[in-house]
C-alpha cells in the first residue's frame, strides 16, 4: 500500500503564535516521512488553559471544534507533548457520558502522536537527514514524558544528526516549572522551578539546549538568556529537520551579531 | 484545628523563597529521599505490581469500609480494648481528654501522629493542663520551637542542625552550656536522655496509626526511632488516634502495602520498627499497657467517598508526593498554611478546611505529573487538583481579572475567524514592539513573567497564515 | 445519632446500591477468612539460602548478624558481649527457648528475668520468626518475651532458629494464626528491621534514636527441640 498517510497538523496555539519555524520543520519531517500534512486553518487551541482552569463547559466547546476540525484525517499530529497529551488522554474524559462525543473523542485520541512518536512509532523512522555540529542537551517536557511516554524516541533520532553530541543534563525529567497558566499565576515560585532547571541546563555544558515542547522551551529560553547564558534554545523539530537557519528562541540576527544592550 | 494560613499561599511561599536557612535545608529533600527511592524500587522487580494491588486493596476496603470498621471494632472489644468514634476534631479531643482525666494525667507521650496535628490535640492538652510531649525527634524540635511539621514524614526537615543546636541549648538549660553540639550525634544523644525520662514518667501514651486491621482488631504503626513504641509500651493507658480510612481487612493486605510505604517514604525495604497492637497487656504479660483505646476519626472523610476525591482516601502518607513535587521543592511546607503539605495536602486541605480557604493550593501546581509517577497507592492527584479548581470555577472563587482572561480568550478560542484575525493583530504588534530583538526584558499585560526572565519575541506573523499564504493547496 | 451510627450511615450513603448488602457482607467475611497473600516477590528455596539471605539483608539494615550451630549460643552471646566491652549482664524474658541455651557452670553471665526498667545494658528475645526478604525479625509479646526487652536497653540480642526464618511476612501471619487461633494476636508484634535510628536532623542516618544503638541477631542452625515444638504449635 503505497497510498501517503494523511496527516493532519496541529500546530498548537504557541507554535502558530511564536515560532511557526516549528510548525515548518514538523510538516518537512512529516513530509520526509511520506506523510501528506495538511493544515485546518480553523484550529485556534486544544482547550488546556481552560480545562487547566477549571472551566470545563469551554473546555468542551473548544474540543468540539479541533474534534470536528482534524477528524477527518488519518492522523493528527502536534509537535508538542503536552497538546497531544490533552487530546489523546483527557478529550475521552471531558465527554464522559455524552455517547456520540465520546466515541468521537475517543476515536481521535486513538490517532493523535506527538511529532517525534510519530515519527518513530507510526511512521518507522530511524534516521533523519540532518546536520547540527554542536553539544546539546536535551529537556523531557512533563506531559510528554509522562502521559505519553517520550524519552528514547527523540534521543535516537538526534543520535543520527551528523555532528550533534548529546550531553545529558541532571534531572532532565524534572519540570521547568512553566506550567501554562501556573507561571502567571505564581511567577515566584516558577522562577524558583527555572532557576534550578537552568544551573542543571549549564552544568551539562551545551551549547544548545531542545525540548519538544514550546511552552517549557519559552520560559527556558526566557530564564536563560535574562541570566546571560549563551546557550541557544530551541524545539527538537527544528534540528531533526535540519532547519536552524531561523534565529533560535529569544534571540534575533542582531542579537546574534552581538549588540544586544 | 491547627490555625489555617492556607489563603495567605502567596506571601507565604514569596517569604520561603527569600529565607536561605529554609532554601538551604530544602536541599536535603531534593537529593536524598528522591535517590533512596530510586534505588530501592530498583531492587524490587515486583514493585508496580505491588503497586497495583496496593490500589486495589484499599478500593476495596473503602467500598466495604462500614463492614470493615464493624469487624474491626469487634476484634478490638473482642481482646479487650475499647473503641470511641468521633465524627470531628471537638469530639476526637474531647474523648482523649476524657480518658486522660480518668487516670488523672499530667503528661502524654506522643508517638508521630499527623492526625493529632489535624485536630490540634496538644494545644487542646494544654489548655487543659496536661503537658503533651512529642517524641519523634523531628517532632520534639518543632514542639520545642512552637512550629507545626513542614513535612509528614520528616517533620523538622526546614530546620537545620545549627538552629536545633540553638533550641536545645534554650530548652535543656540543665545541662552544661559549654557541651559539645557541633555533631548531630550529640544533639541525638541528648535528646534521647532527655526523653528517655518523659517516657517513664508518662501516665498516656498516644499513637497515631498507619494501618487498621480488620481481621484482628490490630493498629500498626511504622517508626524507624523507636518512639512509638515506648510511647505506647510504658505507659498505664495506649491511646490509638486513627482516622476511618485506615482500614485494611487482612495481615496480609497490610503487608502488601509495606512493601511499596518504606520504599516510597525514605527507601528503606522495611521502616525499622513495624509495630502491631492489639487490646491492652493480656493477663499474664509482664509490661504493655493496661488500657487501650482506639478512637476513630471521620473529620470529613465519609463525605469524600463517592466523590471524585475518594481515591485520596487511599493515601497512606508516605510523602512520596511532596518529595518529588517541584513547587514543594521552592517552598517547602509551611507555605501551605495548614497541617498536609506538597500535593497530597493540594487535594486533601480543600476538603478539609474548605475550597474557600483552601483554594491556591490545587493551583499552585504546573501539573507536571511526577506525583502521580511516584504515588505507590496510584492517586491520580493532579486529576483531583484540577476537580478543586473546576469547583472554584463553578464557585467563582478564581480572582476576578483572572476569570475575565480566560473567558476572554476562551470566547476567542471558539471562534476561529477572529481568533485569527487577533493573533495576526498580536504578533505583528509584538515584532514591532520587538524592534529587532529576539526578546523582552519588560513586557506590559505579562509584568509577573518578566519580574525574573525575558519573554521571548515571536518571529512575526502566525503559522497559519503563513502556511496558507505558503500552500495554499494543502489547507483544509 | 450516635457518632458511630452517623459516621457508617454516612459512609453507607455513598457506597449505598452498587451491591446488594448481603452480598457486600459476604465479600468482606470472605476476604477475612480467605486473606489472600496478593503478589509474593520471588524468595529463596533452600533452607541455607534463606539464611543467608536474611542475614544479608539484617546487615543491611545495620544489624550484626552471627550463624551458629546449635548448642554454641552461649559461647557465641559471651564472646559479642566481650568484643563490645559490655558486662556479663542480660535481662531476659521466660522463654523456654532461651532457657534451653546451655550457660558454662562458672564465668557465664548474670541472667535477670523479667521486662526491662530501662537500667539494663543487654537485652535477650527469642524471635518468633525472622523474614529473609528484608532481614527482618518478628517478635510476639508476652512474659516469654517483654515488648520492654526489645526497646530499652541499648543492646538487643535476639536469637532465632534457622528454621524459622521465611522468605516473606504472609507465611509468617499463617504461622502467627495457627499459634494463636481464632483471630486472636498477642498485645504486641513486633517486626524489627535493624537497629533504631532517626534521620530528622538534616536528614543525617545516625543510629540509636530511641531504642537499641546495636541489634545483634544469633541465628541457629539445626533446630532444638524446643524451636521444633514451638514451630508445631
Amino acid at each position: 500500500m503505497n497510498e501517503k498517510l494523511r496527516v493532519g497538523l496541529f500546530v498548537t496555539c504557541l507554535v502558530d503564535l511564536f515560532r511557526p519555524s516549528v510548525g515548518f520543520a514538523a510538516a518537512k519531517l512529516l513530509e520526509d516521512a511520506g506523510c501528506e500534512v495538511l493544515v485546518p486553518v480553523s484550529q485556534t487551541c486544544c482547550g488546556q488553559p481552560a480545562y487547566n482552569s477549571g472551566d470545563r463547559a469551554d473546555t468542551r466547546e473548544i474540543a468540539e471544534k479541533v474534534i470536528t476540525a482534524f477528524e477527518e484525517f488519518d492522523y493528527v499530529v502536534a509537535p508538542s507533548g503536552s497538546c497531544a497529551g490533552m487530546i489523546r488522554k483527557h478529550y475521552p474524559l471531558l465527554f464522559a457520558g455524552d455517547k456520540a462525543l465520546e466515541k468521537r473523542a475517543k476515536a481521535l485520541a486513538g490517532k493523535t502522536y506527538e511529532l517525534v512518536s510519530f515519527l518513530t512509532e507510526v511512521c518507522n523512522v530511524t534516521q533523519v537527514e540532518a546536520q547540527y555540529d554542536g553539544v546539546v542537551t536535551y529537556h523531557d517536557s512533563c506531559s510528554g514524558l509522562r502521559e505519553l511516554g517520550i524519552r528514547d524516541q527523540p534521543r535516537e533520532l538526534l543520535a543520527t544528526v551528523k555532528g550533534l553530541k548529546l550531553s545529558e543534563m541532571k534531572n532532565a525529567d524534572v519540570c521547568c516549572g512553566f506550567g501554562g497558566t501556573f507561571s502567571v499565576k505564581y511567577p515566584d515560585i516558577s522562577n524558583s522551578i527555572v532557576a534550578e532547571k537552568t544551573a542543571t541546563i549549564e552544568d551539562a555544558k551545551p551549547d544548545l539546549l531542545l525540548a519538544g515542547d514550546l511552552g517549557c522551551l519559552l520560559n527556558m529560553a526566557g530564564k536563560l538568556k535574562r541570566q546571560g547564558s549563551n546557550v541557544h534554545v530551541r524545539h527538537v523539530a527544528e534540528v531533526l529537520a535540519g532547519m536552524t537557519d531561523k534565529p533560535p528562541i529569544a534571540e534575533s540576527r542582531r542579537d546574534l551579531r552581538g549588540s544586544d544592550g | 484545628m491547627v490555625e489555617v494560613h492556607s489563603p495567605e499561599f502567596k506571601e507565604n511561599s514569596r517569604k520561603a523563597l527569600k529565607d536561605k536557612q529554609l532554601q538551604r535545608a530544602l536541599q536535603h529533600v531534593r537529593g536524598n529521599f528522591i535517590d533512596k527511592r530510586a534505588k530501592s524500587i530498583a531492587d524490587l522487580p515486583e514493585f508496580e505490581a505491588l503497586r497495583d494491588n496496593a490500589r486495589d486493596i484499599k478500593n476495596h476496603a473503602l467500598e466495604h469500609l462500614d463492614l470493615y470498621l464493624e469487624a474491626y471494632e469487634e476484634r478490638v472489644v473482642a481482646q479487650g480494648g475499647h473503641v470511641h468514634w468521633a465524627r470531628d476534631s471537638i469530639e476526637a479531643r474531647g474523648l482523649v481528654l476524657d480518658i486522660c482525666r480518668k487516670v488523672n494525667a499530667k503528661t502524654v507521650t506522643k508517638g508521630k501522629s499527623m492526625i493529632t496535628e489535624e485536630i490540634a490535640l496538644n494545644e487542646f492538652l494544654e489548655k487543659n493542663g496536661i503537658t503533651p510531649i512529642e517524641t519523634d525527634l523531628g517532632e520534639y524540635i518543632i514542639q520545642l520551637r512552637g512550629e507545626h511539621p513542614s513535612h509528614i514524614i520528616a517533620p523538622a526537615v526546614h530546620v537545620t542542625k545549627d538552629q536545633v543546636a540553638e533550641d536545645f541549648k534554650k530548652a535543656h538549660t540543665h545541662l552544661p552550656p559549654d557541651r559539645s553540639m557541633d555533631e548531630p550525634e550529640n544533639l541525638l544523644l541528648e535528646a534521647r536522655g532527655i526523653l528517655r525520662e518523659k517516657f517513664i514518667a508518662a501516665d498516656v501514651g498516644i499513637t497515631g496509626a498507619n494501618f487498621l486491621v480488620a481481621e484482628t482488631g490490630t493498629s500498626v504503626i511504622v517508626t524507624n526511632e523507636g518512639n512509638g513504641d515506648l510511647t505506647q509500651t510504658l505507659p498505664k493507658v495506649h491511646i490509638v488516634m486513627a482516622s476511618i480510612e485506615k482500614i485494611v481487612p487482612t495481615l496480609e493486605d497490610m503487608s502488601q502495602i509495606l512493601r511499596v510505604l518504606a520504599r516510597s517514604a525514605t527507601g528503606q525495604e522495611m521502616s525499622v520498627y513495624t509495630t502491631l497492637s492489639t487490646g491492652p497487656k493480656r493477663k499474664t504479660d509482664v509490661d504493655g499497657p493496661e488500657q487501650y483505646h482506639v478512637i476513630l476519626l471521620d473529620n470529613g472523610r465519609s463525605n469524600m467517598l463517592g466523590t471524585e476525591f475518594q481515591d485520596m482516601l487511599r493515601c497512606i502518607r508516605c510523602g512520596a508526593c511532596m518529595n518529588h513535587c517541584p513547587v514543594y521543592h521552592s517552598v517547602g511546607g509551611h507555605a501551605y498554611g495548614w497541617v498536609y503539605p506538597g500535593p497530597m495536602g493540594a487535594v486533601l486541605t480543600p476538603q478539609l478546611i474548605g475550597v474557600d480557604k483552601g483554594g491556591h493550593l490545587p493551583n499552585a501546581s504546573t501539573f507536571c505529573g511526577r506525583c502521580e509517577e511516584v504515588c505507590p497507592m496510584r492517586i491520580p492527584l493532579p486529576k483531583m487538583m484540577r476537580h478543586w479548581r473546576e469547583r472554584e470555577f463553578e464557585r467563582h472563587l478564581m480572582p476576578s481579572g483572572q476569570r475575565r482572561y480566560l473567558q476572554l480568550w476562551a470566547w476567542m478560542a471558539k471562534r476561529p475567524a477572529i481568533y485569527r484575525l487577533a493573533t495576526n493583530v498580536v504578533t505583528t504588534g509584538m515584532r514591532i514592539l520587538a524592534i529587532g530583538r529576539g526578546r523582552f526584558k519588560k513586557f506590559l499585560m505579562a509584568g509577573s513573567w518578566t519580574a525574573e526572565r525575558d519573554l521571548p519575541a515571536p518571529q512575526g506573523g502566525t503559522f497559519v497564515s503563513q502556511w496558507k499564504r505558503q500552500r495554499p493547496e494543502q489547507v483544509r | 445519632m450516635s457518632s458511630k451510627a452517623d459516621i457508617l450511615a454516612s459512609i453507607r450513603k455513598a457506597t449505598k446500591g452498587r451491591k446488594s448488602a448481603a452480598q457486600r457482607r459476604k465479600d468482606v467475611e470472605a476476604r477475612i477468612s480467605e486473606h489472600p497473600a496478593g503478589v509474593l516477590p520471588e524468595g529463596p528455596r533452600t533452607l541455607a539460602q534463606k539464611t543467608k539471605k536474611f542475614a544479608e539483608k539484617a546487615k543491611l539494615a545495620a544489624a550484626s548478624v552471627d550463624i551458629v550451630s546449635a548448642g554454641d549460643e552461649a559461647q557465641a552471646i559471651s564472646k559479642w558481649l566481650r568484643d563490645h566491652n559490655l558486662p556479663q549482664t542480660i535481662c531476659q524474658g521466660s522463654d523456654a527457648r532461651l532457657k534451653k541455651i546451655k550457660w558454662p557452670r562458672r564465668g557465664g553471665p548474670d541472667i535477670k528475668t523479667g521486662p526491662s526498667d530501662g537500667s539494663d545494658l543487654v537485652g535477650l528475645s527469642h524471635g518468633f520468626a525472622g523474614i529473609s526478604e528484608s532481614g527482618t525479625l518478628v517478635l510476639t509479646s508476652g512474659a516469654q518475651n517483654p515488648t520492654t526487652i526489645n526497646f530499652l536497653p541499648e543492646n538487643h540480642i535476639v536469637v532465632v532458629d534457622a528454621k524459622d526464618i521465611e522468605n516473606d511476612h504472609e507465611t509468617v501471619w499463617q504461622r502467627l494464626r495457627r499459634r494463636y487461633k481464632n483471630g486472636k494476636m498477642p498485645r504486641t508484634v513486633n517486626m524489627i528491621t535493624g537497629p533504631s535510628r532517626s534521620g530528622d536532623i538534616e536528614q543525617t542516618l545516625i543510629m540509636g534514636a530511641h531504642g537499641p544503638v546495636r541489634l545483634h541477631i544469633i541465628v541457629v542452625k539445626g533446630a532444638t527441640n524446643a524451636a521444633r515444638k514451638s514451630r508445631r504449635a
